[in-house]
């Protein structure tokens, strides 16, 4: 009888308001780039003694000790730094690490993945109530919410949506490309784009190159890296599976920061920016 | 030729047998030693540096206070981690002394009769298609899914090559070498086929699967791997006899009264198990299995019935020191072991092999 009233407990209430508060935790191990932001955006920074190997923005944050890769974690590591609270994406692990932690008496709070702006959102007030900061969140939300609002309306007077095809890397001329439920298929659908690979299959795939000349991208995309000379523009649309698309004879070539491809606080901005260079490349017509 | 090589080394002394049965008894308690000495380092020392480690040993046993982080640093992830890493260079290195001595090979290992490949093939299957199993099974399964598909994949894959290369009650050594090569060839065919399809995120996992990991360890693990494990180890000591009579070949092995089938067929399963076990619990760590056992042959000679127990110690040893270091050297973070154990063991054993090539070629 208690279960079924905690149940309808559970159904009445939306997730955000019985989240789990921590307002006192001040040894905060933060987990999951997005997460990090969220963190830093809310104003807690100084709260935090650790992030992950993912947290790397804002730039300041990479003087906190690294416990690695979030889904190599380290139940030892992780405890060295005296956590009393774990902020981290769902997709963390390994399982067994995060057993671990819980049985040492760490609490773990687990953020929602998801590329849409309501999973952003979503992760904000998680983290709030978490944090103990619940006015921050909702003024970060609403904004977050507005931003992504302006941003619709501001996608909805752009022209037909571009074909964009979005290439992770360029393995010798083998490419591997992004299908649906990627971060790179979220940030192109909300720049008002379409992912020329979004209905062909889930996750990337190193494609064959008639797939390539096939799908015919108006625009390629890809991630702003320094040391990658093999991503470079003149390299990618001259490769016989691009040299004949939209794309090559445009010279419809976008770079986004790899840090757009995870959800967070600048989402909305990074796919704002990413509109504006999608009609950019289309204007510049042929 | 033998007199003259060892002239050149400055007159090295020839070792009698009966020498190294002394030099290895020596050995063996050296490395009981030494072994005690790692268990005690391995769990006074980590990441964690500020962990009250008597108190929390002693919490558990009700003679002394610690705080629950503690008692879980010391009893949860130390504890079963130095028990893993014991174990599973223990059998990792007898596993390989024992494949050398049966295929008479010294590049033999564990590999060569497909445990490592099928229990990777298990690892990888489970990693990306785990989460197409009916919800009751995996309810049942739970985290362990990826250990139990690799002990079964390599379990599976011994008992396979094991049939094709038995043939009217006679297993042949040299079919079983190459039909292990034709079915890692599949294995790895079938292992890259779930891998394309896997996701990025099961890549990552999978790229750190290959390198191995006591970070996992848990004492329900151990307690499902651990008695197989350690029944491998207590049986490996009786196939020595034997395989030191193999050594000078089959036909005279049959001779001294050795039933060589049997000792095949005891030698292969004692090691499907015991590997198939290890790699369940850590995925794959390389190396142990080959540079134990020819450490210790250049030290002790080649006798089995003394190299086996040394293996294991030296083994256990190895992995131990692997392991703290994995812990420690980017904490909080940690390096997979497998990069530990190989940029440790490389280095150390083409020194060994360098000093003492004379003994090697002659």
């Amino acid at each position: 009888m208690k279960r079924f009233a905690l149940t309808l407990a559970a159904l009445a209430f939306p997730a955000a308001l019985w989240a789990e508060s921590y307002p006192d935790a001040r040894s905060i191990v933060s987990i999951g780039g997005p997460v990090t932001e969220i963190v830093v955006a809310l104003g807690q920074q100084d709260r935090l003694v650790a992030r992950d190997t993912t947290s790397q923005y804002p730039p300041e944050i990479e003087a906190l000790p690294d416990v690695g890769y979030m889904r190599q974690l380290s139940a030892e590591g992780v405890l060295s730094v005296a956590p009393d609270l774990i902020i981290t994406r769902n997709t963390a692990g390994p399982v067994e690490v995060l057993d671990q932690l819980r049985a040492a008496a760490v609490p773990i709070v687990e953020v929602e993945d998801g590329f849409t702006p309501e999973a952003v959102v979503n992760a904000i007030r998680v983290v709030g109530a978490a944090l103990g900061t619940h006015d921050a969140a909702e003024a970060l939300a609403t904004k977050t919410e507005a931003d992504f609002a302006a941003l619709a309306s501001e996608r909805a007077k752009g022209a037909a949506p571009a074909k964009v095809l979005f290439i992770l890397s360029n393995q010798n001329g083998r490419l591997n490309v992004a299908g649906r439920g990627t971060g790179a298929d979220g940030i192109i659908g909300l720049a008002g784009a379409e992912n020329v690979m979004g209905a062909e299959f889930e996750g990337y795939r190193i494609l064959n190159d008639e797939a390539l000349a096939a799908a015919a991208p108006d625009v390629v995309l890809m991630m702003d890296r320094q040391e990658d000379h093999s991503a470079d523009a003149d390299t990618i649309l001259s490769l016989p599976a691009l040299a004949q698309s939209p794309a090559a004879a445009r010279h419809g070539f976008v770079k986004i920061n790899p840090a757009a491809l995870g959800f967070g606080p600048r989402t909305a901005e990074f796919a704002r920016v990413l509109h504006l260079a999608f009609a950019d490349a289309m204007q510049a017509e042929n | 030729m033998v007199a003259l090589s060892q002239m050149d080394e400055g007159g090295a002394p020839a070792i009698r047998p009966g020498d190294r049965r002394a030099r290895a008894r020596g050995l063996r308690a050296g490395l009981a030693v030494l072994l005690g000495f790692v268990m005690l380092v391995s769990l006074g020392w980590g990441a964690a540096d500020d962990t009250r480690v008597l108190a929390a040993i002693g919490a558990r046993l009700g003679l002394a206070e610690a705080s629950l982080r503690d008692i879980t640093i010391i009893w949860d992830i130390r504890m079963p981690r130095m028990v893993t890493a014991a174990l599973v260079g223990a059998s990792l290195a007898v596993a390989g002394a024992v494949m050398q001595g049966l295929f008479r090979n010294p590049l033999a290992d564990p590999g060569l009769v497909g445990v490592s490949a099928g229990a990777g093939l298990g690892a990888v299957a489970a990693i990306v298609l785990g989460g197409f199993l009916p919800a009751a099974l995996a309810a049942f399964t739970g985290a362990y899914l990826v250990s139990f598909a690799a002990f079964l994949g390599g379990w599976a894959s011994v008992i396979v090559l094991y049939r094709i290369a038995t043939r009217g009650g006679h297993t042949s050594v040299a079919t079983m070498l190459l039909a292990g090569i034709a079915l890692g060839a599949l294995t790895g065919a079938l292992t890259g086929f779930i891998v394309y399809r896997a996701n990025d995120d099961q890549l990552r996992d999978l790229t750190f699967w290959g390198m191995g990991s006591v970070a996992g360890a848990t004492w329900a693990k151990l307690v499902a791997a651990g008695p197989i494990i350690a029944c491998a180890l207590v049986a490996a000591p009786f196939l020595a006899r034997g395989l030191d009579a193999l050594s000078l070949g089959e036909p005279v092995a049959a001779h001294m009264g050795i039933h060589v089938q049997k000792l095949k067929r005891i030698a292969v399963l004692t090691v499907a198990a015991s590997v198939g076990a290890s790699v369940a619990i850590t995925g794959g760590i390389g190396f142990v299995g080959i540079v134990v056992p020819h450490l210790l042959r250049l030290v002790q000679g080649p006798e089995h019935r003394t190299l086996l127990p040394n293996a294991a110690l030296l083994g256990a040893i190895l992995l131990l020191i692997a392991d703290i270091i994995s812990r420690t050297v980017v904490a909080p973070a940690e390096l997979p072991i497998g990069i530990v154990t190989a940029t440790l063991g490389g280095p150390f054993f083409l020194w060994i092999l360098l000093r003492n090539r004379a003994i090697l070629e002659s």
